[in-house]
């Protein structure tokens, strides 16, 4: 799957949870949002092959 | 997860609650959070003629997006600080926003009228950008509210905004500023705008969330210069402790609303030319056009989306 974050993209094979790639990428899910294919979804949800997943930071400065 | 209300697929879990919803059900429990703060501390009253902030990020365009939704018909105010990149593509949301909502956008030229932009104006005024910027937004905000009838302006301060700067407030012991947060600061009659902050227990992260589940197009780019703003130091190590104990900064808040006192306005002069609060004769921001050599004569740019008849594109 393709998981977009801060601008850059990131490639995984393995089928994995939303939580285990938060984990993995070691973000913040407080901070966090997940969309997966133009969809929001909980830390449960299972990543498959094809996904697009994007990480959405939700804190701002200022 | 299943949403807690009605068993379908949930797409948020809300640990803080602990809670799942699906879309439907968070909008409406979101919806319902910020219609309680505003009849909890009465906000907002029948009478009142409120004006909403915009600044083109999630929380502003949100926060107005469910003022009118729940029957506090409000029109938008924009400062706009001529930023390359930042500036125009924020406004061109707030414009997608007025047009569904079809209401009015009051937009101050900030480089228009200074003839330089921020930076450069408080490198003159030897000041660091953001307390030059905050001064004007304060001035030009509140003049609005004079000049055009509005007695409340309504900002889109959230949970994680206010939990930070009182973490940093403690952390530092600044008195001076420590209880004077509040989800209301009264006005002064022809004077000062009264201010509200409707979204003081609504975190971040549910803003941004009802701000996607309703097509709510903000801007996610940031103002250049709050990228060392230290407040996202404090609400990034507040997102720790909030991971590991689900529920804490609304804690922290709500703890402080419980012995935070009404703060009293310091009486103070008003300016000779504009009338605002200020000790001595004149307000700084007066001074500031003096400086410059800047007529005193405040005038907006004006986007009215209220007689567009035709039905607004979907936002996207
Ligand atoms: S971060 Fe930008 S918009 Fe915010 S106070 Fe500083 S200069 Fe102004
Ligand atoms: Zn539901
Ligand atoms: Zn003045």
């Amino acid at each position: 799957m393709k998981v977009e974050w801060n601008g850059t993209v990131y490639e995984f094979d393995k089928s994995m949870t939303v939580l285990r790639l938060l984990e993995r990428l070691s973000v913040n899910r407080e901070s966090h949002l997940v969309v997966v294919n133009n969809k929001l979804v909980t830390e449960d949800s299972r990543l498959e092959k094809d996904d697009e997943v994007k990480l959405i930071r939700v804190i701002s400065g200022g | 997860m299943k949403c807690r209300v009605c068993g379908q697929a949930a797409c948020i879990s809300l640990k803080s609650y602990n809670t799942a919803l699906c879309r439907e059900d968070f909008v409406a429990f979101l919806e319902k959070r910020v219609l309680t703060t505003i009849q909890k501390y009465h906000l907002i009253n029948e009478t009142d003629r409120p004006i909403v902030a915009v600044s083109g990020g999630k929380d502003s365009l949100s926060l107005w997006y469910i003022m009118n939704k729940l029957g506090y018909p409000a029109d938008g105010i924009y400062i706009d600080l001529g930023i390359e990149d930042y500036s125009s593509p924020s406004l061109t949301k707030i414009r997608n926003v007025a047009d569904v909502l079809k209401r009015k956008v009051y937009v101050f030229p900030f480089r228009e009228v200074f003839k330089k932009g921020i930076e450069e104006l408080a490198r003159t005024i030897r000041r660091p950008p953001c307390s030059a910027c905050g001064t004007i937004k304060r001035y030009i905000m509140n003049r609005v509210c004079m000049d055009k009838g509005y007695n409340t302006l309504v900002t889109g301060h959230n949970l994680d905004d206010e939990a930070g700067a009182l973490f940093g407030n403690i952390l530092y012991w600044k008195d001076e500023y420590l209880w004077k947060k509040n989800l209301l600061l009264e006005g002064t009659e022809g004077h000062l705008s009264k201010k509200v902050k409707p979204l003081f227990l609504c975190s971040e992260r549910e803003m941004a969330a009802y701000a996607i589940l309703n097509n709510i197009d903000y801007i996610y780019e940031e103002c250049p210069f709050s990228k060392n703003a230290k407040s996202l130091t404090y609400k990034s190590m507040l997102n720790k402790l909030e991971e590991a104990s689900p529920g804490t900064k609304l804690q922290f808040i709500k703890g402080y609303l419980k012995q935070v006192k009404e703060t009293e306005r310091k009486e103070s002069d008003f300016c000779t030319f504009c009338g605002y609060p200020t000790y001595g004769d004149m307000c700084n921001f007066c001074r500031m056009l003096e400086r410059f050599h800047i007529d005193k004569t405040i005038s907006f740019e004006e986007y009215d989306a209220r007689d567009l008849d035709t039905q607004p594109e979907v936002m996207t």
